[in-house]
């Protein structure tokens, strides 16, 4: 070590011993474990969270719950399962937890089944949306020049074309199949996560760390591998658990014009679709597929305003200020002086928001 | 020292009449150029091994910008530079690769140089991966081997920038240009953004490497004082040429091109008294945009000794004897007294031993400029 | 007389397009193999005779360049062929079934447009106060629902319940102008509510973030401090700011609003030019199918034209190039 290191060390040891917190004793938080804080405080999104993982498990699990009734999906039970009219039965008759459908089988089993295409399709499609998504934007916001120009207007055609026209042409063509469904989706959800990268990426590459690298000889894929994407990763993550819900009511609409899922495979769209016809007599044939739609939808969309707001810094201080503002107004203090210190708390975040960090 | 000989013994790095403008774009679809900025016009100095060269200079004397020329970041629009003997203003992106390990850079903001998001272990570590000289474990002990060095912590390799003080984030920007141990480091205003107690720390630093390692740097910044500390020679640009380079001491002793005396009278003095004796020199007007820059020496709107033949002609850079300073022979007249140039003189390089100015009529010594500028100052506001 | 030249450039590059849709639709349909498509055509249980009628009839036999060429003809004479299941020509019948598909763009359009913008202009005004609180919610339940669920919900619990209780003025299917402003009207409201509440949601938040966001500006600041009252302050230049990106939303929206159509036209039996074209896809009546693509793109590429031109208006920074 050389006398420089030897006398820092000295000095670091003196102010360890002086009782001063010192750097190493203090916990460094990455950004993840920050915004997994955030997020756990906030009851609406973990509430959203524990509902999509119940749903996944119940997804999952439709087959053994499907046995354990002893109703098999796409097995009418004219005996059971019908009324005297040819009618469904109610929820809760003759073993069918839900009810029946309009053939008579088992309105729970098929919900669930369903719940399978629409998570798989949902997850799935965006999954690889991402991953086009996020390799275009990449190379449009980083190469520049003719490239981006060329998968800029790509991107912005693809996002205005009317996705009904090309999914009538090919069900036309190639006849309605879960393929067909998840490389639609696929087609018309990457556009829009590739502009946001696009977005994220122009601002990224004029900051010092990326010339840095090009300093020290980096070429452009290790570039935006190794320096652009960890920084691309918190709004992709937003906008991605964002389009799941996107593509789960995709899906479902599809299937509802009976251009998805097939009857007599489950898809809440294709339910959804017969289920009218039938909404006089059998009420719950309509309902529940809706509500098994929206809580999915709904939980998703919260799910993901939940992460993009834990994600965000500011949230802190708007939550810190709210908390000051609750207390003023709760507190016994004269309600002009009141004013006074509310107006002081929203002051007060509009200045710390100007603050640098 | 101004020798055509490429291989030169104690020159590492050239810079011949190095060019480099920007294309100002207008137009909407089809964008066609409407003007230049003059960032570069034409410099040329040496780098000698083992020595360090100050580049002072405002914002928008194109000091930054040259800076990146010799880094190969950014193409040059005519002149050459070289490296080690090597031309490396035209060479392709793949034949530079190597060469990068020989040239290294640090930046101004300690808080925008370092990628938030990575880990400083693998910061420091880039220069061995990307040129693939040490993977794993020796990575590892190599990464720890330069914190140590730079004086911090190995331990902390796994944490991230945000857990760092400024101090330390330059610490970490030194460590990673040193990794491949390079020849030459080019400091691009390395301690400005830093408080006054650090910036003599990471100095010493930076003066202790360069005696351990025989590294030669490029050391760019606008203060003055720190540039004297560092510097072997200095040179100081104004609008994209320069204006005065010389040793470091005879510059700081005896400054001869006006802009020089100004940024000298400007800075702030350690001893009180000495500030008070000191005359200061305001000097008039903005400086001038560089996509137009003024006719004859760049400097003549502001200049208080400015006459006519500075409007027109463009002063070379050169050495002038003592002789040619006669203070009789070039006295002061901004009354309409005739003034006469300084002899032809030598031309010398930048960088080198000679002191070079490029001015038609430079200072004195001994010669006052605050009377000048103060008259100046004077009919300026008689006229307006 | 920049503004006559610009739109001439946009109505060729408009036709370009809309031929390029109609090209890459025909080769998709027709550049198979003859006996796949005449099979489709014929449908599945056709026996091999009807399937040979089929492609005598419909030429499919002839070399694919020769059929495009009849079909590029056609379609400039604006005959897009007869319908496979009725033998009706074509464009008769988009035209019988042009009017539900336009009433209900028109009324649906407006209907969010003024929903959207309103509650979200009153929302950023009042942010975060009780109004502005329901409608998030709202906003979201409206992302977060299809429109055909929202349709059957309103056709189970709104009009079914009304219908028979004797309140026979919602009605589904469709009743055109002609018939009586209350049946139009009868038929149309709760179609229009089904189509306007997802894009409403949209439209709500995305006002509602511009105009605050526009709002912390200074020029704001500014006209308040001349004394303008707090409502001029905000429809003059609030507002005024904040409508060009939703405007620029609206033009990408259209592809959207054409999917909101079919689904709404089929929930409702409106019998608009959607609905038919998603019953011809069942019955493989390909020249319906055609004939709606070609019509989508048109509208898309009209739509997008006045959308461009409503911008330039509204935004004097914007110079038609």
């Amino acid at each position: 070590m050389s006398a420089f290191t030897e006398a820092r060390f000295e000095a670091h040891e003196a102010e360890e011993a002086s009782g001063i917190p010192q750097p190493s004793q203090v916990q460094g938080r990455t950004q993840w474990q920050l915004t997994w804080m955030r997020l756990r405080s906030d009851k609406v999104s973990m509430i959203a969270l524990v509902v999509i993982v119940i749903m996944i498990i119940l997804a999952i699990a439709a087959p053994a719950i499907a046995s354990l009734t002893g109703h098999a999906v796409n097995t009418a039970y004219p005996v059971n399962g019908e009324n005297a009219d040819g009618n469904p039965v109610p929820p809760g008759t003759n073993g069918f937890i839900l009810g029946t459908d309009s053939t008579g089988r088992d309105l729970l089993v098929r919900i669930l089944y369903g719940a399978r295409i629409s998570l798989f399709v949902g997850i799935v499609t965006t999954l690889i949306a991402t991953l086009l998504g996020v390799g275009v934007g990449l190379m449009a916001g980083y190469f520049g020049g003719i490239i981006d120009t060329v998968l800029a207007r790509f991107t912005d055609a693809v996002l205005a074309f009317p996705y009904i026209v090309l999914a009538l042409a090919l069900a036309a063509v190639f006849g309605p199949s879960l393929t067909i469904i998840v490389v639609m989706i696929t087609f018309f959800s990457w556009a829009g996560i590739a502009r946001i990268v696009r977005g994220q990426t122009l601002s990224i590459k004029e900051k010092e760390y990326i010339e840095a690298a090009r300093s020290l000889g980096a070429g452009p894929f290790r570039i935006m591998f190794f320096d652009i994407l960890p920084n691309l990763l918190a709004p992709v993550l937003v906008v991605a658990t964002l389009y799941i819900p996107n593509a789960v009511v995709f899906e479902s609409t599809l299937s509802y014009l009976t251009l998805g899922i097939q009857a007599p495979t489950p898809s809440w769209g294709n339910m959804l679709s017969d289920a009218q016809n039938f909404y006089q007599v059998a009420w719950w044939y309509l309902v529940f597929p809706a509500v098994a739609l929206l809580i999915t939808t709904l939980a998703f969309n919260l799910l993901g305003d939940g992460i993009r707001d834990a994600m965000d810094p500011r949230t802190e201080r708007l939550i810190a200020a709210r908390r000051l503002r609750r207390r003023v107004r709760r507190s016994t203090i004269k309600r002009e002086n009141k004013e006074a210190l509310e107006s002081l708390a929203v002051g007060g975040t509009r200045a710390e928001t100007g603050k640098k960090g | 020292m101004a020798t055509a000989n490429d291989t030169d013994g104690d020159v590492l790095v050239r810079v011949e009449n190095v060019v480099k403008y920007f294309p100002v774009k207008a137009g909407g679809f089809l964008r066609h150029t409407v003007g230049q900025v003059h960032a570069v016009d034409d410099v040329s100095l040496v780098i000698e091994r083992g020595k360090t060269l100050g580049l002072v200079g405002e914002t928008g004397s194109g000091k930054s910008t040259l800076a990146r020329c010799v880094a190969g970041l950014i193409p040059v629009t005519s002149g050459r530079v070289f490296l080690n003997g090597t031309d490396i203003s035209r060479l392709s992106r793949s034949a530079m690769r190597p060469l990068r390990r020989e040239v290294q850079m640090i930046f101004q903001d300690p808080y925008s140089s370092l990628n938030p998001r990575r880990r400083v272990g693998a910061i420091i570590g880039d220069p061995f991966a990307i040129h693939k000289t040490a993977t794993g474990a020796e990575r590892k002990r190599m990464v720890q081997e330069l914190m140590e060095r730079v004086g911090l912590n190995p331990e902390h390799f796994n944490r991230f920038p945000a857990e760092f003080s400024g101090g330390q984030r330059q610490r970490i920007g030194v460590a990673r240009a040193l990794a491949l141990r390079p020849k030459l480091i080019i400091c691009d205003e390395p301690v400005s953004a830093l408080d006054v107690s650090i910036q003599a720390q990471v100095l010493n630093l930076l003066s202790d490497l360069q005696t351990e390692y025989g590294l030669s740097y490029l050391f760019i910044a606008h203060d003055l004082e720190v540039v004297r500390h560092v510097s072997d020679k200095v040179a100081v640009m104004y609008l994209g040429r320069i204006g005065e380079a010389a040793p470091a001491d005879a510059l700081y002793g005896q400054p001869r091109h006006p802009y020089t005396v100004a940024l000298l009278s400007a800075a702030p003095a350690a001893d009180p008294d000495a500030a008070a004796a000191r005359q200061r020199i305001i000097l008039t007007g903005d400086v001038p945009s560089p996509i137009d820059p003024p006719a004859g020496c760049r400097f003549h709107p502001r200049c208080p000794k400015a006459e006519d033949i500075c409007r027109r002609v463009e002063p070379p850079l050169v050495t002038h004897e003592d002789s040619d300073l006669d203070p009789a022979r070039t006295a002061v007249g901004t009354d309409g007294q005739p003034l006469e140039e300084a002899g032809p003189g030598v031309p010398g390089i930048p960088g080198g031993e000679a002191h070079v100015t490029a001015c038609h009529f430079p200072v004195q010594p001994g010669e006052s400029l605050a009377s000048a500028s103060a008259a100046t100052i004077a009919a300026e506001r008689e006229s307006a | 007389m920049a503004l006559v030249g610009y739109l001439i450039r946009r109505l060729l590059t408009g036709i370009i397009v809309v031929w390029l849709v109609a090209t890459i639709t025909f080769f998709l349909f027709f550049a198979r193999p003859v006996y796949t498509v005449a099979r489709q055509i014929a449908g599945h249980a056709a026996t091999p005779q009807v399937i040979q009628e089929a492609i005598n009839n419909l030429g499919l036999n002839k070399p694919i360049m020769t059929q495009y060429w009849h079909f590029l003809n056609d379609l400039v004479h604006g005959n897009l062929g007869y319908s496979y299941y009725t033998g009706e020509s074509v464009d008769t019948m988009l035209r019988q079934d042009l009017p539900p598909t336009i009433s209900l763009v028109i009324g649906g359009t407006i209907l969010w447009l003024i929903v959207g913008l309103a509650v979200g202009v009153i929302s950023a005004t009042r942010a975060r106060s009780v109004f502005d609180r329901v409608a998030s919610v709202g906003v979201l339940i409206g992302l977060s629902m299809p429109a055909f669920v929202i349709g059957e919900l309103l056709i189970g619990y709104v009009f079914q319940p009304l219908y028979s209780h004797g309140f026979h003025f919602f009605n589904t299917g469709y009743a055109g102008i002609t018939s009586g402003i209350s049946p139009f009207f009868g038929h149309m409201i709760l179609p229009w509510i089904t189509l306007a509440t997802i894009q409403a949601a949209v439209y709500t938040r995305l006002s509602r973030g511009q105009l605050l966001e526009t709002l912390g500006e200074d020029y704001i600041r500014t006209a308040r401090s001349k004394g303008l009252s707090e409502r001029r302050v905000i429809f003059r230049h609030g507002v005024r700011a904040a409508l060009t990106p939703v405007l620029s939303q609206l033009g990408v929206d259209m592809g959207q609003l054409l999917g909101g159509v079919v689904v709404v036209e089929t929930v409702f039996g409106l019998g608009g030019i959607g609905q038919i074209s998603v019953e011809a896809v069942d019955q493989d009546n390909l020249p319906v199918i055609i004939g709606f693509v070609i019509i989508a793109a048109i509208f898309v590429v009209i739509a997008n034209i006045v959308v461009d031109l409503l911008y330039a208006a509204l935004d004097p920074r914007v110079r038609i190039t």
